[in-house]
């Protein structure tokens, strides 16, 4: 038996997508010849790829997480306003950073399965909530400010060698996906996208479904905890950090092929689309496009890929079935 | 998960995509700004340009400032007027205090509101003549902002200050809190009627934007490479400023390398930067339409390792703090927060029936080296605006914190 590389489902796609954005930069920017141009990008890129890595838990076993966005912001803000530039806070405000995901990711789950109310509509409550409760306790101006040992991860990097200076949030990004991915071809991960394709199947073959779900929201709370600790280190504080990263990482995930409603798409292709997605923004930053276009764009690649996600895989389907006749 | 349900689901989800670029479209910068939309705008002669008001302002930086008591007030700023034309207000005159102000506030989204409306009531407690003090928050909704006025209407107000959300959208409420009898004050933006008594602001846009430009164009040698960060496009003071400084970089010799939109962004406003050293290899000065995001523009270049550039600011403190431990070379241009105290300033007067100028345009000073150390606070909070004119007021600087 030979081996074959085992991608998933749609993930070729947007790894073809993301090479040719990374050609065309290196073309568009002479820094792009080197490592160091790559490097950069992808610090820049880390806290959406963790995000979206975050979503796709939640959209592949048939949810939405909204309230990533408005998570990220009160995350900031909470930590600015407790750190008060003090370097003696940072560990513990982490701390109570990733807790305070974890409890948002359990409220949208335990609503979502214990409530029955559609996720979509959870979230979009608790988007509301959390700017709500960020505007009413910040007055919308941020109060506070960051540690130095806090940005570390953010704007700080280590020698690694051969490589040079790798940005900390390149390494944390990569021990997250890497820890995804082991948790993907794992049983639980395995079961989690059959929720997304068939909640009663799982059900009848004895899985638990309402234990998954509540996972994957933890799960993207957590991570969305994560991405705000990167974030802030790398842009400081700051009241809008958090606006529509959420639509962000939807559109991150759907690029890389994962099936809206769930049940298919694997999560290097999530993390591919996200980092396809800032290297898209930068070719257009670097050749001049306005910023303007960014909405635009993410609007169009959202439509695209859901309809080549509809249309893609009947296509192929039907060009299979000519190419090799049916057996009996 | 049928096709039914895809497709739900997915026009949901564009349908918040849209909804989401929408709400966004216009995140108030603070400064001032009136909102009236445009098309967007190419780099060379900008709409906003207007030759004899663009004249006007840079006019105004250098004249001296009238106290209206004839006391000396040169460090009290908010209380000069630039070549005032007076007017008479006989007819509002109330002596002997009990006074109920009222004031329709736009909103108080943003840190440069937050820090002017704490200065005016501060400003207000130095009153004790004034025994109610109401204010009602549109929000940043003109719709809001139209029924608030509409309700002070009835409430016994013996003066209304007004600070518009938009300019067009909230003439006709001002014109008819006009005929109310109770004379009103519009401050910050403007609105398109002359029916207020006085309209306070700073000297405007225009000089905001040539004081950054000036600048650069003083420190930055001939040829070099100046990238220009603006916050969004349309809002018409921020115009004016990249329109005046356009105008002088027109004719400096330097090499205006991009004109970009943060939306006040952090992150965005380093990526951007960040792009354009990695494009340019050297970027030799910064120029901003507001401060707000040029602590993150200044980290792009120490992330990338590259020579600190020529910057231009405003007075917030995290960037006066960086400026003074990173020895930048930095301008502060000012939209000063202390013009939050004029309108109370100016009531009292009407309701005394002393002379108020028709417009009132309050000095706009700038932040430069020599006078950095004044205005560094450092047990102020990093978005604190520095101008505020709050530092000797008694309750100071406990409501600020």
């Amino acid at each position: 038996m030979t081996w074959k590389p085992r991608l998933a489902d749609g993930t070729a796609p947007v790894l073809v997508v993301l090479v040719v954005l990374l050609v065309a930069l290196a073309f568009a920017g002479p820094a792009y010849s080197e490592p160091a141009g790559y490097l950069a990008l992808l610090k820049r890129a880390a806290p959406l790829v963790i995000l979206a890595i975050g979503q796709y838990f939640v959209v592949v076993s048939g949810g939405f997480d909204l309230s990533v966005g408005s998570l990220v912001t009160a995350e900031v803000v909470i930590a600015a306003r407790l750190i008060s530039g003090d370097d003696g806070n940072t560990w513990w405000v982490i701390a109570v950073l990733l807790g305070f995901g974890v409890l948002v990711g359990l409220v949208n789950g335990l609503i979502t399965t214990k409530l029955l109310v559609p996720s979509f509509i959870v979230t979009l409550g608790m988007l509301l909530v959390l700017d709500g409760a960020v505007f009413l306790w910040t007055g919308g101006a941020p109060r506070g400010a960051l540690s130095p040992s806090f940005r570390v991860f953010g704007r700080g990097a280590v020698d690694v060698p051969v490589l040079g200076a790798v940005p900390w949030s390149v390494l944390i990004l990569l021990a997250v996906l890497v820890g995804a991915v082991l948790f993907m071809r794992g049983g639980t991960g395995r079961t989690l996208i059959a929720v997304g394709d068939n909640e009663n199947a799982v059900r009848l073959a004895g899985g638990r479904v309402h234990r998954l779900r509540l996972l994957a929201f933890v799960l993207s709370g957590v991570l969305a905890a994560l991405a705000a600790i990167l974030l802030a280190g790398f842009a400081g504080v700051s009241a809008q950090v958090g606006q529509g990263l959420e639509f962000r990482a939807i559109t991150a995930v759907v690029l890389g092929g994962v099936l809206l409603g769930g049940g298919r798409g694997s999560v290097v292709a999530a993390a591919a689309g996200a980092l396809s997605l800032e290297a898209l923004f930068s070719l257009l930053n670097l050749v001049g496009v306005s910023g303007a276009l960014e909405s635009a764009v993410q609007g169009v690649i959202i439509i695209a890929a859901v309809a080549y996600a509809a249309h893609g895989a009947g296509l192929r389907r039907a060009f299979k079935r000519r190419a090799a006749p049916a057996l009996p | 998960m049928n096709r039914k349900w895809t497709v739900a689901l997915t026009s949901a989800a564009v349908t918040a995509l849209a909804l989401a670029g929408c709400s966004s479209d216009l995140p108030d910068t603070g400064s001032g700004g009136t909102s009236t939309t445009s098309g967007a705008k190419d780099a060379k002669k900008s709409e906003f340009f207007d030759q004899a008001e663009y004249e006007r302002q840079l006019k105004f930086r250098s004249a001296k400032g009238v106290d209206l008591d004839g006391e000396n007030a040169q460090f009290k700023p908010w209380q000069q007027a630039l070549d005032p034309k007076l007017v008479d207000t006989a007819k509002f005159a109330k002596p002997g205090g009990g006074y109920h102000l009222c004031f329709s506030n736009a909103s108080v989204d943003n840190p440069w509101r937050q820090v002017g409306f704490k200065t005016m009531q501060e400003e207000v407690k130095l009153h004790p003549e004034i025994t109610k003090f109401s204010v009602l928050d549109a929000e940043a909704k003109d719709d809001k902002q139209i029924s608030d006025i509409q309700s002070f209407a009835s409430q016994g107000c013996s003066a209304l200050i007004v600070s518009p959300n938009t300019t067009a959208t909230l003439t006709p409420a001002v014109e008819a809190a006009c005929k109310t009898g109770v004379p009103v004050i519009v401050f910050d933006r403007g609105v398109k009627t002359n029916c207020p008594v006085t309209f306070i602001h700073p000297i405007g846009g225009f000089a905001f934007g040539a004081d950054g430009a000036e600048f650069l164009k003083e420190k930055v040698p001939s040829g070099g490479k100046v990238l220009a960060l603006r916050i969004l496009p349309g809002v018409d003071v921020l115009e004016q400023r990249w329109a005046a400084a356009n105008e002088i970089f027109a004719g400096s010799g330097l090499k205006i390398v991009g004109v970009e939109f943060t939306d006040g962004d952090a992150a965005k406003t380093k990526s951007i930067v960040n792009d354009y050293i990695q494009r340019e290899g050297k970027i030799d000065g910064v120029w901003m339409d507001a401060g707000a995001t040029a602590v993150a523009a200044v980290e792009a270049f120490q992330d990338a390792g590259s020579a600190l550039p020529a910057i231009v600011g405003e007075d917030q403190q995290d960037f006066l703090r960086m400026w003074a431990k990173e020895k930048l070379t930095a301008v502060a241009p000012t939209y000063p927060t202390y013009q939050w105290r004029t309108p109370v300033i100016a009531a009292l007067r009407i309701l005394n029936g002393k002379q108020v100028p028709q417009e009132w345009v309050l000095p706009q000073p700038k932040v430069t080296q020599d006078t950095l150390q004044n205005y560094i606070k450092e047990d102020m909070p990093p978005l604190h605006y520095a101008m505020c004119g709050c530092d000797q007021m008694p309750g100071y600087p406990a409501p600020w914190k």
